[in-house]
């Protein structure tokens, strides 16, 4: 049976040792005791022993190298023996040495609970954190008390136990007795990872919203006619192919015209560049709220397309959008964008502006009101749009004409469908 | 109840101890034909004859691990330092061999063994004769420590160091020696070794102050009460192993606390007491906790210096007045 | 035990110095080795194998506990005694189990396992478990036993001492006859610690026999080099404490010196025994041993205790080499068994980090 020698710890520090110098040659007898080899440590060179007698049948180490503790030195067993299967095992094995660590990893360590800082209510005052004593933060806490509003007449202002007490008795209704708190069993919160996609929305709506100085531009659209032509045309593709167009189609169609007429508004603002760029045609983004998320998918040329195949293409985007089929390359480079919450109920709304737009058109419910036509309240059928401009590349009065256009071609209709 | 000095209050336990137990033994420099350099030991030797009074060369390390031996072989010495100047010289005996054999050798072997004597300043003695040494005995498992204020408390803790079979350093003051003092003459006194006394009760401040530092809290308590405010005074008696529900019950009474020691301030006792007040009452603190303890320096020799280096009872008064917001 | 007599006055108003030269006269008995036979010990034939057997044991212990260290199942520090087991062996056949007591410093698995302590429960303590004599809390330098009076294994070079002068004065304030063989390296001698401890076991005639095991090393410093004396049994002239030189190498030479030695502390006089002996081995692991040379090494090896009792007996055709290496077999399989019991041995629970610190079992420790 061979009998493997090791590169033996020497040191409690040893990590490794260099194998400096044989003291044997293989086929030598050794006995138990004898010094084989010396190795060198990090602190001194020192012999390595045998601790088994037998004949040296291979020296696996040479001079010279490097071993960690537990690596092969060399085998000893009877003369002739067969070792080749032995250094295999040995191999496969590793180092063949217990491992150091077989007991310390039994040991798990516990990693503290995961904790949500409670954070005193009260906001900072005007020199910044507001002083008091972790006493009068508990019983501010416990009174329903906001510690800003209060005076400290501590050191530095911070507010102490009878600062407290003091507003107790000025403010009856505080009574004596703390408020209960109502306060659910089990507090806490789901940890939700941010998507991709919700960093990305993060990153670049914060960059336009904190970059672009946004202004609004609000009209209420009568949209009597609007609804009339719809149903019109709803009609007939209805008998003809089974096609229905939105009110959201005939928004696009009209933006995509208004654009047209109006190509100061239909532009990118290049900081980088100093330049500002217009485009000469109107690619339209329409946001798209899919489950996790939104995303804004581009109709190309939307100022040569009619409504229905607006319509076709919108609802073929919108539809891989949500299964989230769409093509980076089919949600970038909009001119313009537009959103619409009016299926929410939402009367009219600001939308940041989606870079690199100037401009976005945000869609409000269409709503029955009664409306004042030639002296007498009439029913009437209303739509709010407001258009958010970033005021580094379209002024004021260029986004209202171009409002006023839009608003002009939604109450006539019959345009939009040349 | 009985009037007694400190000294024949710690006689008193010493004698009902050896009375009520022959294994029991009391060694030092000077206990026996001397009588006690501090007359603790008055009429001892004569009671007990020197095989149980003994005598020892000016050799601390020496007796000192003598007295370990026999206690790990089953007897109960009492080894007196005549202060506990002297024991720095025993202090591997008393920090590596009383703290650490019992754990060293799987519990096998234990410590029932009182070393005691007298603590802290003792008046224009300069800086090697002056050493608190409770915040340093107390860093060690192993050890238990006492500081006493008063003869009724050394009586009932001396009689309860004896008995216990851990190693105890039994903490003892110069000046207080002749301090009279009522001692109960309840048959077999015992105070229960790890039990703090509430000296006086109040809701203004909590003072904490143990050995001569006890009285400067007193004193400085009776000035408060004529400023109109009742201090609670806290004697905690045992260091180690220290009575934390009796302090953070009171300071959660007051919210507010002044710790008073004679050690040197640096990672001591007072410190220790700090850390736990504020992690066990963090909400129920009004202010800052506060210390006084000796100067950051050794103590001086001169008079004038040696007054300004320990805590008195005005610097007590002062802290506390800082804690209530009253100046 | 203090001395009670009072002090003369001076007469005449002369002090004591006298006009003459001072002359004092030390004698020391000396054992050297290859003096003693077996008969003039009164051993058998049966005791000079279990003697071999003492010896053997210690030897093969620590072999193998040199490997597990090597294969890290030892950890910290762990000091051989190879070379000097006739001290410990020696001296364990002069004193009497289970009433006398000894205590070493922290080369000390020799004199554990010579005084009965057990493979299994020594082997268990170097691999840190529960079955360790002294629960895994101890390791190589702390080895104790209460049973067999085993007072430690002490880390502290010199710590142990007095203590030994602790445990004699229990002895004798029990008036139970027992008496303390207290071993020391000769590094420990220059610590305060001894001269404290020969003064009070003298002033108090304490039974306790103090033995200097000199191996001519303390660390990596030989004795010349730290000793202004060199004869360290003359130490005890100033304790009015006797003193004998022995060849540490000669087991029967240790054996009758203790016997002497001890009979004279049971009669209360306690003394100093300086033992010549010599380790093979480094001070610790990690020490390669280069302050002495390869040729001193191997002379020294020539003397080995064990090499030297195994001639005795079979030139005085006491035992036969078969029956020796019989003995040798056993040794070897007693210490692969105690490899295996200590492997198997469980870890101490986390739990057991706070026992045996106090005696009181619920002491309120600091958790944070």
């Amino acid at each position: 049976m061979p009998i493997a020698i090791e590169m033996p710890k020497m040191t409690d520090t040893m990590e490794e040792g260099v194998l400096v110098e044989w003291s044997v040659e293989e086929g030598d007898s050794i006995a138990a005791g004898d010094v084989i080899a010396q190795v060198e440590t990090d602190k001194a060179t020192m012999d390595v022993e045998a601790y088994d007698d037998g004949v040296l049948l291979k020296k696996v180490a040479n001079a010279g190298d490097a071993l960690p503790i537990g690596g092969l030195i060399a085998i000893i067993g009877d003369a002739g023996e067969d070792i080749t299967d032995f250094i295999e095992d040995f191999k496969s094995n590793g180092t063949m040495s217990p491992a150091p660590s077989e007991s310390s990893s039994e040991v798990s360590v516990k990693s503290s609970p995961d904790q949500t800082p409670t954070l005193p209510e009260d906001e900072p005052s005007s020199h910044g954190r507001t002083k008091a004593s972790p006493l009068a933060r508990r019983m501010a806490t416990e009174f329903g008390l906001k510690l800003n509003h209060l005076t400290g007449s501590g050191p530095s202002g911070r507010i102490i136990k009878r600062d407290i007490e003091a507003e107790i008795e000025r403010t009856p209704q505080i009574g004596h007795a703390p408020l209960p708190v109502p306060t659910s069993a089990d507090r806490g919160h789901e940890r939700v990872r941010i998507s991709q996609m919700r960093k990305t929305i993060a990153r670049r709506l914060a960059e336009s919203k904190f970059t672009s100085p946004h202004f609004y531009l609000n009209v209420d659209v009568d949209v009597v006619a609007l609804d009339m032509q719809r149903r019109g045309v709803n009609q007939y593709l209805e008998k003809t192919n089974g096609l229905k167009v939105s009110f959201n189609d005939f928004i696009t169609k009209a933006c995509a015209s208004a654009l047209v007429m109006h190509p100061d508004v239909n532009v990118t603002y290049a900081s980088q560049e100093g330049e500002i760029h217009k485009y000469n045609y109107v690619d339209v983004g329409i946001a798209v709220a899919i489950d996790d998320g939104l995303v804004t998918p581009v109709i190309r040329d939307a100022h040569l397309k009619s409504v229905v195949m607006i319509s076709q293409e919108v609802q073929s985007l919108a539809s891989r959008a949500r299964d989230k089929q769409l093509d980076v390359s089919e949600m970038e480079g909009s001119t313009f964008t537009t959103s619409n919450l009016g299926m929410f109920g939402i009367e009219s709304f600001t939308a940041i502006i989606n870079p690199p737009n100037a401009c976005i058109l945000a869609i409000g419910a269409i709503r029955d009101t009664p409306v004042v036509e030639d002296g007498k309240i009439v029913p009437g059928k209303r739509m709010k749009l407001t258009l958010s401009c970033d005021h580094r590349a379209v002024d004021g009065a260029v986004g209202a004409r171009f409002m006023s256009t839009l608003k002009d071609l939604l109450e006539n209709p019959a345009s939009l469908l040349l | 109840m009985a009037e007694l000095q400190l000294r024949e209050a710690i006689r008193a336990a010493l004698v009902e101890e050896m009375d009520r137990d022959e294994d029991i033994f009391l060694m030092g420099e000077e206990v026996a034909e001397y009588n006690g350099a501090y007359k603790v030991s008055e009429g001892m030797c004569d009671r007990y004859g020197d095989r149980r009074v003994i005598d020892t060369p000016i050799s601390e390390c020496g007796f000192a691990g003598l007295g370990l031996g026999a206690a790990m072989d089953g007897l109960r010495p009492v080894i007196e330092f005549m202060t506990w100047n002297f024991a720095f010289v025993a202090f591997d005996q008393i920090i590596n061999n009383a703290a650490k054999i019992r754990y060293m050798s799987g519990g096998q072997f234990s410590f029932p063994i009182v070393f005691r004597g007298p603590n802290g300043a003792a008046g224009q003695l300069a800086a090697t004769h002056n050493t608190s040494v409770e915040s340093i005995y107390s860093c060690f498992p192993g050890l238990k420590v006492i500081s006493i204020s008063n003869p009724d408390d050394a009586k009932g803790l001396l009689k309860s160091a004896i008995r216990d079979n851990d190693p105890v350093v039994f903490l003892e003051s110069e000046f207080m020696y002749g301090m009279r003092g009522e001692v109960s003459d309840a048959d077999d006194y015992i105070i229960p070794i790890g039990k703090a006394r509430i000296a006086r009760e109040g809701d203004a401040v909590t003072i904490i102050g143990h050995n001569k530092s006890y009285w400067r809290a007193m004193e400085a308590a009776e000035m408060l009460t004529s400023d109109g405010y009742e201090a609670e005074v806290i004697d905690p008696r045992t260091i180690r192993p220290f009575d934390w529900d009796t302090v953070i019950t009171s300071v959660k009474k007051t919210n507010r606390c002044v710790i008073v020691d004679e050690s040197n301030p640096f990672a001591s006792l007072s410190s220790e007491i700090a850390f736990q007040i504020q992690s066990r009452s963090f909400d129920d603190l009004d202010a800052p906790v506060q210390r006084v303890t000796s100067k950051d320096t050794p103590a001086p020799y001169a008079k004038n210096l040696v007054e300004y280096y320990l805590p008195s009872a005005e610097d007590v008064y002062r802290a506390c007045r800082e804690v209530m917001y009253l100046d | 035990m203090a001395v009670k007599t009072k002090r003369a006055a001076a007469t005449n108003g002369q002090t004591d110095v006298s006009f003459d030269i001072i002359e004092t006269k030390s004698t020391f008995r000396s054992y050297p080795g290859d003096r003693f036979t077996h008969s003039d010990l009164g051993l058998s034939v049966a005791d000079i194998g279990d003697i071999y057997r003492n010896m053997l044991l210690q030897r093969r212990f620590e072999e193998r506990s040199a490997q597990m260290y090597g294969r890290q199942k030892i950890g910290g520090f762990l000091h051989l005694y190879i070379g000097q087991e006739a001290i410990s062996t020696g001296s364990v056949y002069a004193l009497q189990p289970g009433l006398d007591s000894v205590i070493t410093a922290y080369r000390d698995h020799g004199i554990a396992l010579a005084i009965g302590m057990s493979s299994n429960e020594c082997m268990a303590e170097l691999f840190g478990r529960v079955d360790g004599c002294s629960k895994g809390k101890g390791g190589s330098m702390h080895f104790f036993s209460k049973e067999k009076r085993m007072f430690g294994g002490h880390g502290i070079v010199g710590a142990h001492i007095p203590l030994a002068a602790g445990i004699a004065f229990a002895h004798k304030y029990r008036n139970d006859r027992g008496v303390v063989f207290c071993y020391l390296g000769d590094g420990a001698v220059w610590q305060g610690s001894f001269h404290e401890a020969l003064n009070l076991a003298s002033l108090y005639k304490l039974p306790v026999v103090y033995v200097i095991e000199n191996n001519e090393y303390a660390m990596g410093t030989a004795v010349d080099r730290a000793a202004a004396e060199t004869d360290l049994f003359k130490q005890g002239i100033s304790y009015a404490m006797p003193g004998s030189l022995v060849d540490g190498m000669d087991v029967f030479s240790v054996c009758q010196a203790m016997r002497d030695h001890a009979a004279l502390a049971r009669e209360g006089q306690p003394s100093l025994v300086e033992v010549r002996t010599y380790r093979y081995r480094g001070h610790s692991m990690s020490d390669p041993g280069k302050y002495r040379t390869k040729e001193e090494l191997e002379q020294k090896k020539n003397e080995d205790p064990i090499l030297r009792l195994k001639s005795y007996i079979i030139e005085n055709d006491l035992m036969k080499v078969e029956e020796l290496d019989v003995l040798d077999i056993e040794v070897k399989a007693e210490v692969s068994a105690s490899v295996t019991f200590a492997d198997e041995s469980p870890l101490s629970p986390l739990e057991a980090i706070y026992d045996d610190v106090y005696t009181q079992t619920d002491f309120p420790f600091l958790t944070k």
